[in-house]
This record gives C-alpha cells, sequence and structure tokens, in this order.
C-alpha cells in the first residue's frame, strides 16, 4: 500500500504546481489591483509607483511566480494587495470554514446512508417515494436559493414566533461572548442555518446513490444465499447487505469533498461568514482585486485538502473491499 | 426459421439475457456493416416505451417544453419587455403584473422570461459543448490507449483536484466580464465540464475496445475513424445521453451560482441567479422578486433532472432501480 | 402422518412481469423420502429453479405461490419470515447456481461457513469456527485450515461451490436442494464438486433434491428423476425407468439428442426441432405439441395429466401406453428433412408421417 500512497503524493504534488502555475497566471492577468487608485485623482503618480513596487507589479509575471513560489516552500503565503500577511488570515479563515464543513459532511453523510438504506429495504413504500421526491428536490435546488429560504424565511418567522433569535443569519458568531457554554451555544446558533443549507444540497445526490446501491445488493445472489442459511432478516439487511452497499458511497463521499467546497463559497457569501470561501470571493472581487497570493493561498490549502481525501477515498476503498488490492 | 424467442429469465436474480441479434443479410466488403443489425430499430422503440413509462420522466419533459416555449415565444408576445420600466414599483403579484414587478419598475414576468431563455439557452450549449468535445477526446483517449489516455488522465485530475467553482470563478472574473456575453460564459462552463463526459466516454471505449466485433472490423481492415464513429460511439451512445442530459441541470445549477455572485451573467442580460441576486435586498418585503424566479429555475431543473433519469431507464435498462 | 420428508402438492408459481403473468411452474406434485435423492431435469425456462426457491420461500416479490409445500408438520408456503429462516439452513438446506456470485466478497470462506451455524445460535463461534474447517475438509478444500482465512475472490469457481456445499451441510439438514450446482462450471470440474455434494449427502443422511438441464448428472446421483417442461412435471419414474424405458416423447428426445460413448447406433444426433414455448402465452393443449413429432389431433386440445404409464412410473402424454418405451428413435436424425407437418404449425417435423402413428 505504501507505493501506492507514495504514488499518489507525489502525482498530487505534481498536480498542485502546474495546478498553482496556471491559477497564478490566470488571476494575475484577469485584472490589476491598483485599478481603483489609480481612478482616485487624489493620489500622486508617486503613491502609484511606491505601491506598485511593494505589490511587485513592476516585476515580470514569471518572477513573481517564482517569488510566490520560493516563499511558498518555506511556508510564506507572501502579502496580500491589502498589505496584510496572509498566512495568518487564511489559518484563521481555515477554522471557519472548517466549522461549516465537518458537521456538514458527517450530518449529510450519517443522513443519506440512513436514508437511502432505508428506501432501498422499502423500496417503493411511501417513505421511499417521499424520501426521493424530496432527494430531487434538493438535489435540483442550488445552495442558495435554500440559503436565502432559511436566512430571510425560517430565521425570521421562527425567532419572530419565539420570541428571541434562536438562528443568526449574519456571521460565524457574536463576537464578545464568553464562557465556554455560552460560546457553544452562540456558534451552534450561527452555524445551524449555514450547515442546514449545505446539507440538504449535499446529502441529496448521496442518498440516491446510497438507495441504488443497497438495491444492487439486495438483489445480489449472496443475499438469496444468507437467508437462504437461514439467517435473520436484520443479519442479513446488515451484516451482508449493508457491510457491501456502504463501500460505493464511502468513496462518493470523500470525492465529493471538492464539490462541497464550492458550496461553501456561496453559503460564506449569503451568511457573512468570514471563512475560505469568502476569501477568495473578495480575493478575486474585492476593491483591491486580483490579489494574486490571497487567492494562491486559497488554492494552495484546499487542493491539498482535495488530493488528501482522493487518496483517502481510494485507500479507504481498498480497506473495505477485500477484491481490491492497492498496487 | 423460427426466431429465439426471449426467455423470461431464470427467477435466480440475474439479468435478462440479451436477444441473441439475427444476423443480417450477407453484406458485400466495403459496405459498413451494422454493428447492430434491425434489431437496433426495435431497440429505439424498447427505449422510447421504457422513457414513457417513467411518469416523473414524462412531466419533466413536459414542464421543461412548456417553459421553454413560454420564455422563447411567450416573451415576443407579452406586452413588456424585461428593459420597460413601468410606473409601478415594487408591486406585488396582479393581472397587469403576474409576477409583481421590482423597485425599479420592471415588469418581473417579462424579466424572468428572459432570465429563464437566457439560462436555459446558456446550460444547452454548455451541454452541447461539453459533449461534442468530451466524447471526441473520450473516445481518442479510450480507443488508441497509452501516452493519450495517460494525458487525458492527469489533465482531468487537474481539472478535479481545483474544486470547479473556484476555477470558475477566476475564469469568469477574468474572461467573463470582459466578454459579457453569455456565451462566453458557457464557453467557460464548457470548458470544464468536458472532463466528466472524456472520463465516462473514456471508461465505456475502453471495454468497448475489447470486445469481438471490433477485433472483426480491424480484419477487415477497417479505418480507425470509422470503427469509432459507426461502431463504438452508437453502444456507448446511453450513458453519453444521460451524462449530457444531466449535465444541462449541473450547467444550470453553476451558471445560476456564477450570475449571483455577480461573475456571470452580466447586464444588461438577465439571467434567473442574477435575478435573484438582485431581488434578494428586498427579499422580505417583496418575497415574489425571489419566489418566481427561484420557483422557475428549480422548475427547470428538476424537470431536466426527471428526463436524464427517464433517459437512464429507457437507455440502461441494466439499472433496476429506478423510483 | 407419513413418513415424507417433503410433501409437495400442486404448487404453482406465478410471475407478475410488464408483459404479462408468466406462469413459471404450473401444479407440480412431489413427495420426498428420506435419504433419497430426486432429480429434476429441464431446459432453461422449464420453472425448475423456481421449484426450488418456492419451496425455500426466496422468491422475489412479484411471484405468486399456490399449493402447498409441507415439512413434516409445517405447511411452508405463506409462512412468515422469521419461521422460514428458522427452517432454512437447519431442515432445509440450499445449494446455490452461480458459485461465482453466491458468496458475499467481504468475509472470509471460513467465516461465512462458520456464520451458518454460530448465527443460529447452534454453537459457540469457536466451536462453529471448528466445526467450519472439518466441514471445508470435507469438501476437499486443500490446506482448509490457511484457506479458511481467504476471501471468496481467491477461489476458483468450483472451490467456491464447494464452500457452498459445506454451508448447506453445515447444521446437518435434513434435505438439501442443489440449483444446478454445476450449471456454471467446467465439466473437468463438475466431478470434483459432484464428489463434494455426494460427501455431504454421506455425512448429512440428507435427501437430496438435484436440479439440473444435465441427465448425465441426473443418471450418477439420483434414484427418482422428475422431467419438466414448460412449467409442468411431464415423467417421473426412478432413474433407470427414465433412461431406458421413458414414455413421454419430451424425455426420448432428451435422451435421443445426447451423444453417447456407448451407442452401438452410429448414426447422427437427433436434435429436437423448436423451442420451448413462451410461459406468458402458453399454446393450448400439450406445450410439447408443436414439437412433438408423433402428437395428434387430442394433443391440441387436452393437455395430458401425469398419469401412470408403469411401475411406480407417471407420464403426461397421450399416448404414454402406446409408445414403445425408451424408443429415442422418435426423432429424426439431424440431416433428414422432411417436411411433413403433424400436430404443429410453427416447425416441420421429421421422421415418421402421420399414417404411422395410432390414433389414441
Amino acid at each position: 500500500m505504501w507505493p501506492f500512497i507514495l504514488r499518489r503524493v507525489l502525482a498530487g504534488l505534481v498536480v498542485l504546481f502546474i495546478a498553482s502555475f496556471c491559477l497564478y497566471v490566470l488571476v494575475s492577468l484577469s485584472g490589476d489591483p491598483l485599478a481603483q487608485l489609480k481612478a482616485n485623482p487624489h493620489v500622486s503618480p508617486r503613491t502609484i509607483e511606491a505601491a506598485r513596487h511593494q505589490m511587485h507589479l513592476d516585476e515580470p509575471l514569471l518572477q513573481r511566480y517564482w517569488t510566490w513560489f520560493t516563499g511558498f516552500l518555506h511556508g510564506d503565503f507572501g502579502t496580500s494587495t491589502t498589505g496584510q500577511r496572509v498566512g495568518p488570515q487564511i489559518w484563521v479563515r481555515l477554522g471557519v470554514t472548517a466549522k461549516l464543513v465537518i458537521p456538514t459532511v458527517i450530518i449529510a453523510a450519517i443522513v443519506a446512508v440512513l436514508l437511502g438504506i432505508w428506501s432501498a429495504v422499502k423500496q417503493y413504500s411511501v417513505t421511499d417515494h417521499t424520501s426521493t421526491a424530496l432527494a430531487y428536490l434538493f438535489y435540483s435546488s442550488p445552495v442558495f436559493v435554500i440559503a436565502l429560504v432559511l436566512k430571510n424565511f425560517l430565521a425570521v418567522d421562527v425567532n419572530k414566533t419565539l420570541g428571541h433569535t434562536i438562528f443568526y443569519t449574519v456571521g460565524e458568531n457574536t463576537p464578545g461572548v464568553t464562557g465556554t457554554w455560552n460560546v457553544i451555544r452562540d456558534d451552534a446558533a450561527h452555524t445551524a442555518l449555514p450547515v442546514i443549507a449545505l446539507v440538504l444540497v449535499t446529502y441529496a445526490a448521496w442518498s440516491r446513490y446510497q438507495r441504488a446501491a443497497m438495491l444492487d445488493v439486495l438483489n445480489a445472489d449472496y443475499i438469496r444465499l444468507a437467508r437462504a442459511k437461514g439467517l435473520s432478516r436484520r443479519r442479513v439487511l446488515l451484516v451482508h447487505a449493508a457491510r457491501n452497499a456502504l463501500i460505493p458511497v464511502t468513496t462518493v463521499i470523500a470525492l465529493d469533498f471538492a464539490v462541497i467546497l464550492g458550496g461553501t463559497v456561496i453559503t460564506e457569501i449569503v451568511f457573512g461568514w468570514e471563512g475560505m470561501g469568502r476569501f477568495l470571493y473578495e480575493g478575486l472581487t474585492g476593491p483591491v482585486s486580483p490579489d494574486v497570493n490571497a487567492v494562491q493561498a486559497w488554492l494552495m490549502i484546499t487542493a491539498t485538502a482535495v488530493v488528501a481525501f482522493n487518496i483517502i477515498a481510494d485507500i479507504l476503498y481498498a480497506v473495505l473491499d477485500p477484491r481490491i488490492r492497492l498496487g | 426459421m423460427a426466431e429465439p424467442e426471449a426467455h423470461p429469465p431464470e427467477q435466480t436474480g440475474r439479468p435478462r439475457p440479451t436477444l441473441t441479434a439475427p444476423k443480417g443479410p450477407r453484406e458485400t466488403l466495403g459496405s459498413a456493416p451494422e454493428a447492430a443489425p434491425p434489431v437496433s430499430r426495435s431497440q429505439l422503440q424498447l427505449a422510447r416505451e421504457r422513457f414513457f413509462h417513467h411518469k416523473p420522466a414524462v412531466a419533466g419533459l413536459v414542464v421543461f417544453v412548456s417553459l421553454l416555449l413560454l420564455s422563447t415565444i411567450g416573451g415576443h408576445f407579452w406586452h413588456y419587455s424585461y428593459s420597460d420600466i413601468t410606473a409601478q414599483y415594487s408591486t406585488g403579484p396582479s393581472l397587469q403584473h403576474p409576477f409583481g414587478t421590482d423597485t425599479i419598475g420592471h415588469d418581473l414576468f417579462a424579466q424572468v422570461l428572459l432570465g429563464t431563455a437566457t439560462s436555459i439557452k446558456t446550460a444547452i450549449v454548455v451541454a452541447a459543448l461539453a459533449t461534442v468535445v468530451g466524447t471526441l477526446i473520450g473516445a481518442l483517449a479510450g480507443y488508441y490507449g497509452t501516452w493519450a489516455d495517460f494525458a487525458l488522465m492527469r489533465f482531468t485530475d487537474l481539472v478535479l483536484t481545483v474544486p470547479l467553482f473556484a476555477v470558475l470563478l477566476v475564469l469568469a472574473n477574468t474572461l467573463g466580464k470582459q466578454a459579457n456575453s453569455w456565451f462566453w460564459i458557457a464557453i467557460i462552463l464548457a470548458a470544464l465540464l468536458w472532463t466528466y463526459l472524456a472520463r465516462l466516454v473514456r471508461g465505456s471505449f475502453l471495454s468497448l475496445r475489447e470486445r469481438e466485433f471490433v477485433e472483426a472490423e480491424w480484419a477487415i481492415g477497417a479505418s480507425d475513424a470509422r470503427i469509432i464513429v459507426r461502431h463504438l460511439i452508437p453502444n456507448a451512445l446511453g450513458p453519453i445521453v444521460v451524462n449530457a442530459t444531466l449535465t444541462v441541470a449541473v450547467a444550470m445549477l453553476i451558471e445560476a451560482a456564477l450570475s449571483f455572485v455577480g461573475l456571470g451573467i452580466q447586464p444588461p442580460e438577465v439571467s434567473l441567479g442574477s435575478l435573484i441576486n438582485d431581488g434578494q435586498g428586498a427579499m422580505a418585503v417583496l418575497p415574489w422578486l425571489f419566489f418566481f424566479p427561484a420557483g422557475f429555475l428549480i422548475a427547470i431543473i428538476l424537470s431536466i433532472n426527471f428526463i436524464g433519469d427517464g433517459l437512464r431507464d429507457a437507455l440502461d435498462p441494466s439499472q433496476r432501480n429506478s423510483s | 402422518m407419513s413418513d415424507h420428508l417433503l410433501e409437495v402438492r400442486d404448487l404453482s408459481v406465478d410471475f407478475s412481469t410488464r408483459e404479462g403473468t408468466v406462469q413459471a411452474v404450473r401444479g407440480l406434485s412431489l413427495d420426498l423420502a428420506p435419504r433419497e435423492t430426486v432429480g429434476i431435469v429441464g431446459e432453461s425456462g422449464s420453472g425448475k429453479s423456481t421449484v426450488a426457491l418456492a419451496i425455500l420461500g426466496l422468491l422475489p416479490r412479484n411471484a405468486t405461490v399456490s399449493g402447498s409445500v409441507r415439512s413434516g408438520d409445517t405447511e411452508l408456503t405463506g409462512l412468515p419470515e422469521r419461521a422460514l429462516a428458522k427452517v432454512r439452513g437447519s431442515t432445509i438446506a440450499y445449494i446455490p447456481q452461480d458459485p461465482l456470485t453466491s458468496l458475499n466478497p467481504a468475509y472470509t470462506i471460513g467465516w461465512q461457513v462458520a456464520e451458518a451455524i454460530w448465527a443460529k445460535g447452534l454453537d459457540s463461534k469457536r466451536g462453529a469456527h471448528r466445526r467450519a474447517l472439518e466441514l471445508l475438509e470435507t469438501v476437499g478444500i486443500p490446506r482448509a485450515a490457511q484457506q479458511m482465512d481467504r476471501y471468496p475472490h481467491e477461489f476458483s469457481g468450483g472451490m467456491r461451490q464447494r464452500v457452498a456445499i459445506a454451508i448447506a451441510m453445515a447444521n446437518n439438514p435434513r434435505i438439501m436442494i442443489a440449483d444446478e450446482p454445476t450449471t456454471a462450471l467446467d465439466v473437468t470440474i463438475q466431478a470434483q464438486v459432484l464428489d463434494a455434494l455426494r460427501a455431504a449427502r454421506e455425512e448429512t443422511h440428507a435427501s437430496l433434491i438435484l436440479i439440473t438441464h444435465d441427465l448425465g448428472i441426473v443418471a450418477g446421483m439420483a434414484d427418482r428423476v422428475m422431467v419438466m417442461y414448460a412449467g409442468k412435471p411431464v415423467e417421473t419414474a426412478p432413474t433407470d425407468e427414465v433412461f431406458y424405458r421413458s414414455r413421454m416423447p419430451y424425455t426420448l428426445g432428451l435422451l435421443g439428442s445426447l451423444p453417447r460413448l456407448d451407442d452401438e447406433r452410429r448414426g447422427p444426433l437427433r436434435p429436437i426441432p423448436g423451442t420451448p414455448p413462451s410461459l406468458l402465452t402458453l399454446p393450448s393443449g400439450c406445450p410439447f405439441r408443436p414439437r412433438c413429432p408423433v402428437a395428434f389431433d387430442r394433443c391440441v386440445t387436452e393437455e395430458p395429466g401425469l398419469d401412470p404409464a408403469g411401475p411406480d412410473h407417471r407420464a403426461a402424454c397421450h399416448l404414454r401406453t402406446e409408445l414403445e418405451a425408451g424408443d429415442t428413435t422418435l426423432f429424426a436424425a439431424s440431416w433428414e428433412d422432411t417436411t411433413d407437418q403433424v400436430g404443429g404449425d410453427e416447425v416441420g417435423i421429421h421422421g415418421r408421417s402421420r399414417s404411422e402413428v395410432p390414433h389414441g
């Protein structure tokens, strides 16, 4: 297994390198961070020139990339066009996004697996049809639509009915809250709606997949033999069927990680979270955009995570399915 | 001579055995023998039957076609244009303005019709481009293997590693704003979505290539192009069609998201995503500004997904797990 | 109270499909005595596998079962799943058809054999594990102690089938039903699997219902044979009776179409022309009529019942007593082509002309 991991990691590094270069070029060419400054009539050419020099914009593109690259190898993410160092910022932002992504993946995975298996076992029942219909609905809804509905209607109505704020719709926490229990409650109140929005669009595809996988397994010959052995229905479903049906969906979940990150960008924008997604968005559309170093930092972190999850997906598959041995 | 009938499958849970196709009339060398003799026509009929059996797919088809006609033709007959500014601003749905008006006085119905047309148009172009490019490249990679395959797989790895949305944001930012046309957005989206189809086609071709009829074609000296175009692609067509359909839905979702954050369809062009963006500020007081565009958007994507599912049922009946 | 282990009366199975109702089994009756091996023979679509699944209650949801299947005092049809599970594996065991897909790929073979014992509470896990080793040795898995911890995909088809046999015999069932156990295997492997089956039969003293399309297998293993056609038994008799003194044209056709090493007749093979009927739309009268060289007008209107035709011998043919028992030359040789149409409309019948056949 280790040679496999090594090869994949190396391949991943190469891909990361190429991606970083392509994106650097694309982002740099997409605009001028000094545009607003230049448009301001009160700013002297000398200030502009100084700013230009500070951002290294007077250097050729390849050299700029090299500067970034060598810096990155030393763990330095460079300086943002806002003047602040990118490094400390991005780690904080990562923590914020993690608060969104981790609960989402866990909840969506559990819901999808349970619903998928249940729907398959009770195929064509009312429960099956209902959950399939809902899955289709959420699968077809853009995350921002769901987020907006939750934010502007559910939150407002629930808060009004209950008289105080259960659901917060802006930001990831209330500043100034102290005490562990209060902080946890406050975080939860802020996290609930964004997580619900992301979970709804994420679980849907997975549950359909799980249902299909479970149905395939239930129709398999080895399930029939398990029943013929005289095993209890529960045993057949859990020990024999589910054990096999979970394999494909595990890798799907791991591979969908990249897709979830896309969804977090939108969710953070709608709910005003200061996370990685917003960081990217501001880096591309903010007042001093394009912020090349910021975008690069975002890329390196997320791409690394995606590569890591892809490798984990393959390892998981090999662990779960004895027929697969990684070479 | 009696044709062998298809027996009802032994109820051992194994899939229904395929009809052994009766051999067609002797072909002279030089004319292209069909990969699938006369039976293919009835297969199409069978597929059509299976599709129309799939109730959600039929419903989806009806809804989609209706909305498509409404947005393209209906817009011409409606007495307001999307850019008309009327005296009634911020009004709710009424007879005069069935979808209400926005804060400036635009008639929302006209805007939604145009937005729908733009969104659908963009998504279809994306799917068409992505399918053509993806099929070609996937076919070449799957058929020729070795370096072509390797290159394709590494490239798709690259595309799949970087979260799609990020790349799109960057690309849209770089190119979209300057190009200022829905067509460019379509191109950008297609430039990334083709990879999924390429992987699919490559997989199909890798296995199809091993089939005996391909060997037979080689033996009689058929050219690669002929084999690919007349034999392999038709056989891989089922999953391609299904995926192309689902790509339309995905493209609509992504375009809507891009337009929502201001990086997709730009003014003066209108898309359902941009309409939702415009309306989100006043959403609480003027809910129709949100619900009509959002409703249309979901309805279209949902119908396309149903159609895709129906097509999958029709073209790939080994999937017994339709809802 | 009879001492039959299994009494099947008038078993019928219908499948409701999109194209209509498929009558897979149409009135089958069978008695199984202790330590007896019954071979059920028929071609694809004759309904033989369906019978096995119907007895065990393992048919898919679109199947409707009517008739009676009694094991001892218990009526098995309509029994709730929980009660059926107690019967399966303990009283009646099943040996599946396709060894390549019948074992769970996620668990070792040793575990899967042992599970048949401990999951039903019939022994401790350790005891079951020990017993599994014995069983695997009995069915002829070499180096069983090491092989126990391997996964099914590491074994060939023949080996996997032996594992399936080990699973079936694990709890000393009274009845084993082997559903085409060698169909998916090479002929050379068949012998090994049949040996394992015999070993299982020896050790458990179980009765065996052996379902197959291969007459050769049946000849070597069965005490009695039931020939099925189009969902119905068309002949039942002790093995020798069926092979040497059959009184049903279909059976005779089957026998005549087999190449045999010991055949003195140096002649061409005699296949049965035509194909079995669709079980969706059965013709009236005898279902074999379109392919039968001796069919006459009564065969069109009246389906023959499984009626006595000799000692412990029943055949479903109006001409059963008139036919020369065991006459496999009923069907013409493969290249003799006379276009004499007898009794059927689709297929030209070769061989005997109408005038030579007695009308009854």
